[in-house]
This record gives C-alpha cells, structure tokens and sequence, in this order.
C-alpha cells in the first residue's frame, strides 16, 4: 500500500485534556477517506495536527512519508466553513486566488497563469458566474464551494476537508460528491472529517473511526461494523444498536441534528 | 510653511496613516489591540524620552515601538499559554502599563518636559513651533517630517504586504497551511500600529488616536466590497475628518484633535443611516 498518511502514537490534549490518544494509523493514496466519530471525538483536532495547526503532546505525523514543512506545496487544507467572518471585503476570485497564495509568491502580483488556474477551478465546483459576487451574498452551499474552488486551486495531491457537507443543500452535496470522484481518478487523495454516519457509507472507500482512541481504520467494508461503530459511539446512542440491522439492510435512515462538529472552537 | 498649512498636512498625514492600518485592525476584529496599543507605549515613550531628552528622537520611536509590540506578545502569551480570557489579558496589559507610564512621567516631572495632558490629548496646533534644522537650514516641524515619513512607510507596508495582510486577515489556519508566516504579519502589523501610534500621539494624544485606527476603517467597512477599496475609503475618510476638523475647529475656536475626532463620529453616524436606508429599500424590493 502507498501511503498518504501516517499517524504514529499520537496524543493531543486541549486545556490539559486529551482529545487524541495515542493514535495510530496509515492511510493510502488515491482514496477518499472519511474520518468518522462522535461529538468530541478528536476528529478535527487530528485534521489540525496533520496540518501543523496543533501541536502534539507526543507523536508525530507525516504526510508521503516526508514531515510536512517538506511537502506542504502538495498538501492542501479546507477549513470548516463557519471557522472564517464571510463579511469580509472580497468577492468569489478574490478568495479562490488565494490558494496561489505561496511564501515565496507572497510580495509578487497575481498572475495570469494564476487567474486561469483560479477559473478553471471556479468552473469545476459550477461557480463561474458568481466569480464577481461579494461572498457575503452566497449561500452556505456557494461559501463551502468557494473553499473547495481555492483548495482546488492549489493543484495539491493530498485534500484535507473538515466537515465539507455540514449545512449545504443538495445541488451543492452532488457537486461535491462529483468532484470527490474526479478528484480520486486523477489520483488525488482526499481525506474529510465527516459527522454523519448514515452518508460515511456511502461516500468513502475507506474510514477512520475515531472515538478519542483509534476505534479502526481500514476499508468501509471492514469498519463499518456493528462491532465497531459500537465501539465507537458505545451508549452515547442508542439508536446505534439498531444501526447493525440499518446495515443488513444497507439504509440509513438516521440523520441526527445534535451530530453537529465536536471542535472546541479558538 | 504658514502654521496652518503645517497643522493641516501633519493632521492629514497622521489620519491617513492610522486609517490605512485600522482598516487590518477592524477586519481582524483586533480594535480593542490597537487601543491597547496606544496606552502601552506611554511607559515606552517616558524612558526614551528621558534617556535622550528631545520628544521627537528616533530612540522615542524604537523605544514605543518595542513595548507596543511587548504589549501584543504579553496579551497573546496571557491568552493562549494562560487561557486568560481574551478582553481581560487586553484590558490588564494595557492599563498595566499605561499607569506604569504615568507613574514614570511623574516620577521624571522635574526633568521631562511631557506632562499628561499631552499625552493624553496630544496638542497638534503647537506643531508649527517645535521645529529642527538641519546644517543650520530650518527644516521645519518635527511633527510634519515624521508623520510624513509614517505615511510613506505605512503606504509601502500596505503596497508590498497586502497579499499577506489580506490572507492573515481572513483565514489565518489557511494561511498558516501553506506556510505563510502568520505570526510575524501579525507582529508587523502591530509594530506599525505602535509607530502610528507614537507618531500621532504628540499631535492628537492616546485617547483621541483609537478614533483615527478605527473609525474611518469601521465607517468604510459599511460602503465597500473590495479589500482595496476598503483602504482607499478609510483614507478618504480619514483625510475628509482631518481637513473638515480643523477648518471646524479654528472656526469655532476649539481643540483640534477633538473636533476631528467628533468630525468622524458624525461622518459614521451619517453613513450609517444611509446604509440603513439602502438595506431596509432592498429589503422592500425583494418582497
């Protein structure tokens, strides 16, 4: 297996309490991934880690076997929606060149090359005619494609997306899901922190089921058990131990509102 | 230079540089940093002030600059290492030293010619009297060279960082991803804001300088969609309050630096309104 990712005997604490112990995990290339877990779950916090945003109490991560400072021009970050002030003074290009945005490009001028890139980007998530709106005036489906177009615009191999469906309406799901699958026949690999467990399923070849500990991590067919995702959510929910029988039938009726992101906020 | 024209460039200069940097501050929510800031360099101010004995010395500028940027590495330190609450590690940092800085001026009252009522208030129609020469050639005022070199410098800082400035503005984490140094944009950022600060004092004291960081940044923010433009406004803003001000205050015989500074309460208040109106007509337009 090639790998993308490599999480070893990591341990994370937030106000002196550990979000993340000691885990340890491998993840491969030309994936998308889906990193899963309850409220609190450590599901962020090990986004954060991977991107150099939180430092580790112990352990350490690596993303194609280099520590990040090595690779971080392959690397790309799609933060939670709700983490940026959408008032901000800048329209829907103004945002997607940001991802040319580069520490030695930082004192240049934006270039043409740039702006073609930033387009062919804004075509992909089906936003070119907004290129001109102020972001204020778009919807949270627009916003979360605005944030995927930038990323997209890094020309990255390896995306890491944090919570890229919360409150987004269904044209923008399919989009997304769309490009997800592009993405993977290009060879990238894509790894997204994910809350709903009744949609994992369906939209990642491979899970990381996390519960402040690694609960599993393999191919959907292999976590997505009973077993596991018991393990995972124990009693926090009870609707979890009819989730065995949802999975015999392969439906997953359960969408629950209070899965919301577990991410203590800074 | 007739005295008039001196207090006017001086006024103009120092509003529009404090306006162009406010407008970082207002986006970066961090306002509250910018008056912290301009009270913490007091202490700074005094001890360069008595070591060098000339109000307008460059050891004035490093020496207040230095602590501003002490002051930022201390409420970030009391916040993020010491979980203090953000408003509270502001509001202890900066009276701290604030009261150090008074202490210190009273302390040195025999031998420093700053009393408090100027630092408090600044005093820009003196400006025409404190002058240098250079070779034995009057150079003219003090105040008018540097706050004219404040400008020029916050213009180049603004030209040449203002892809890092937006960027660390409005999604740091990303920034930070792609490896742009967000610490040292926001350290810089400061830095310049402790300079303004020094800078603007002698002319329109501690209190009256918050007016110029923030409100011709928060007035524009109303008016404008674009980062550019959000500059450029402030600084149009800015630049109308400092002229109207003073015009204002000769004639109706009051202190300057005070009737700028209601001048932009006014031009917000007035631009307020008019937002409001256009928000509530395209709120009946589309129903």
């Amino acid at each position: 297996m090639e790998k993308s990712i490599e999480v070893h005997n990591l341990t994370v604490s937030y106000h002196s309490k550990p979000v993340l112990w000691d885990v340890d995990f491998e993840l491969p290339k030309g994936k998308i991934i889906g990193v899963v877990g309850p409220n609190g779950s450590g599901k962020t916090t090990m986004l954060k880690t991977v991107m150099g945003l939180m430092k580790p109490d112990s352990g350490y991560t690596e993303i194609f076997g280099q520590p990040l400072d090595k690779v971080r021009e392959r690397v790309s970050y799609v933060p939670q929606r709700e983490s940026v002030d959408w008032d901000f003074p800048a329209d829907v290009m103004d945002v997607v060149l940001m991802g040319r945005y580069r520490k030695n490009n930082l004192f240049k001028r934006i270039t043409k090359e740039d702006r073609r890139i930033a387009t062919e980007a804004l075509e992909k998530v089906n936003l070119l005619e907004f290129a001109d709106r102020q972001i204020s005036q778009l919807s949270g489906g627009q916003q979360q494609r605005v944030f995927i177009a930038r990323s997209l615009a890094q020309q990255a191999d390896i995306y890491l997306m944090d919570e890229p469906f919360v409150g987004v309406d269904a044209a923008t799901e399919d989009a997304i899901l769309k490009l997800l699958r592009d993405m993977k026949n290009e060879g990238k690999t894509v790894v997204i922190v994910h809350h709903d467990l009744q949609t994992a399923n369906e939209y990642f070849d491979w899970i990381v089921l996390l519960n402040t500990r690694l609960v599993a991590a393999g191919p959907k067919e292999e976590v997505f058990t009973k077993e596991l995702l018991q393990e995972a959510y124990g009693g926090r929910l009870t609707v979890l131990s009819k989730l065995g029988d949802l999975i015999s039938d392969t439906e997953f009726p359960l969408r629950e509102p209070d899965f919301k992101e577990d991410q203590p906020k800074d | 230079m007739t005295p008039t024209l001196a207090i006017a460039l001086t006024a103009v200069f120092t509003a529009v540089s404090c306006a162009l940097l406010g407008a970082f501050l207002v986006l970066r929510k961090m306002t509250m940093v910018g008056d912290a800031i301009s009270h913490a360099v007091l202490p700074g101010i005094a001890v360069a002030y008595w070591l060098s004995q000339s109000r307008a010395s460059l050891w004035m500028f490093i020496g207040a600059a230095a602590v501003g940027v002490l002051a930022t590495i201390i409420i970030e330190l009391l916040r993020k290492k010491l979980k203090v609450q953000s408003d509270a590690s502001i509001g202890m940092t900066f009276t701290t030293l604030f009261a150090l800085g008074v202490i210190l001026i009273t302390f040195w009252s025999d031998s420093v010619d700053l009393d408090q009522e100027c630092v408090l208030y600044g005093e820009i129609a003196y400006v025409p009297f404190n002058t240098w020469s250079f070779s034995g050639l009057n150079m003219g005022p003090i105040a008018l060279w540097s706050s004219g070199l404040l400008l020029l410098a916050v213009l180049a800082y603004t030209f040449i960082g203002f892809k890092g400035l937006k960027m660390s503005s409005f999604n740091e984490d990303y920034a930070a991803v792609l490896g742009i140094g967000v610490a040292a944009w926001n350290l810089s950022l400061m830095a310049m804001v402790s300079f303004a600060t020094v800078v603007s004092f002698e002319s329109v004291g501690a209190i009256l300088v918050v007016a110029l960081l923030v409100v011709p940044a928060a007035t524009a923010y109303l008016l404008v969609e674009k980062l550019h433009l959000l500059l450029i406004g402030a600084g149009s803003i800015a630049l109308l309050a400092a002229l109207g001000g003073y015009a204002l205050s000769r004639w109706m015989d009051t202190s300057i630096a005070g009737t700028v500074a209601t001048l932009l309460g006014v031009q917000f208040l007035i631009v307020l309104l008019y937002h409001q109106l256009i928000q509530k007509r395209n709120q009946h337009a589309v129903a």
